[in-house]
């Protein structure tokens, strides 16, 4: 397998950066679910033990961690869709790239219907 | 005599080699699309009950899952989001360490710890859905769904 491929028209373009964007969130979910899957197993070792590590959650901190992470999976999931389509639609190629940037239109306008609201959640008060 | 010519059978099966190992690399790439399609709709889903209704993470304790998984509704959907999500990201992390991991010895390495990974947390995470009690009676009321008490 050569280490460094010859230049071709796909590299560097829009399909490789939402390659890597899409991996780099694949990767960063799954770490996530493995650590997720722990915490939430603490419901089996006492309410106590599961509130105690759930509160570190709704600090203003992980709060901004929670954005990220969604905003991981919002891109991801509209990305997936996006491969699917280039795989599957007979028209999906020529799209590609336009289907990219409505990729990125969902995802401004899904960001924009939550950030608002969990942002006013982790920082108003309580 | 009739002589006869061998014609293959119209329709057999396309075959661009012979494989010798089954088609496991087809059948994970359709399942990384049908997953995909099936995990917008739980985990979209997920995310808007636990961070946008109501108080959103401010309001997850244990009671908050108590009455979640009081429902069979939550517990199948919880359990699907959990098997597909975790196969879908394992077959994903297992293609990423196939592109990056030359030596067979580091690729065998990173594969077992990944598999072992996926086992742990699919038997653990499958067990609490299935073994989850909402109402211990050993814990104090005022951290239990309200069922608990009525
Ligand atoms: C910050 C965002 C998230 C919060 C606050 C959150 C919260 C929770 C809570 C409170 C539970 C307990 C049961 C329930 O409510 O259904 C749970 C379970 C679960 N969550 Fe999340 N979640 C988040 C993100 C995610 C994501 C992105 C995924 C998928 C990749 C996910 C997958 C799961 C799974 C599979 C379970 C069941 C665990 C088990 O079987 O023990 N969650 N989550
Ligand atoms: C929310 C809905 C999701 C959709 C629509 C989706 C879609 C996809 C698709 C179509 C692929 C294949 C990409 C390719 O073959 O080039 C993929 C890869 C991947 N997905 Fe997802 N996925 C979703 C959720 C998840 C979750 C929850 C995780 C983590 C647990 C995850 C982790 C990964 C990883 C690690 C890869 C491999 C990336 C690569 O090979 O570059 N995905 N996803």
């Amino acid at each position: 397998m050569p280490t460094a491929p010859a230049g071709t028209l796909y590299r560097g373009r829009e399909g490789m950066w939402s390659w890597v964007a899409h991996r780099v969130t694949g990767v960063l979910i799954f770490f996530f679910l493995l650590v997720h899957v722990l915490d939430t197993a603490l419901v089996r070792v006492s309410p106590e033990a599961y509130n105690a590590v759930i509160g570190t959650y709704q600090t203003p901190i992980m709060g901004l961690g929670e954005a990220g992470l969604v905003a991981a999976i919002v891109f991801h999931a509209f990305n997936g869709i996006r491969v699917a389509l280039v795989d599957f639609w007979s028209q999906g190629t020529r799209y590609q790239r336009v289907m990219l940037w409505v990729v990125l239109g969902l995802f401004v306008v899904t960001m924009a219907g939550f950030l608002p609201r969990h942002l006013s959640i982790v920082f108003g008060g309580h | 005599m009739s002589t006869q010519t061998a014609i293959p059978t119209p329709r057999s099966p396309y075959a661009r080699r012979k494989t010798t190992r089954g088609n496991f690399e087809l059948y994970s790439w359709v399942f990384m699309r049908a997953s995909g399609v099936l995990l917008v709709v739980l985990v979209f889903g997920h995310l808007f009950v636990n961070l946008m209704v109501g108080d959103g993470v401010h309001a997850i304790d244990f009671a908050f899952v108590g009455g979640k998984w009081a429902s069979p509704f939550w517990q199948t959907w919880d359990l699907l989001m959990l098997w597909l999500a975790m196969i879908h990201g394992t077959n994903g992390v297992r293609t990423i360490i196939n592109d990056y991991a030359e030596r067979d010895a580091t690729r065998g390495v990173l594969k077992v710890l990944l598999y072992l990974a996926f086992t742990i947390t699919v038997v653990l995470g499958t067990l609490v859905i299935f073994t989850f009690d909402p109402c211990p009676s050993d814990a104090p009321a005022e951290l239990l769904a309200s069922f608990c008490t009525a």
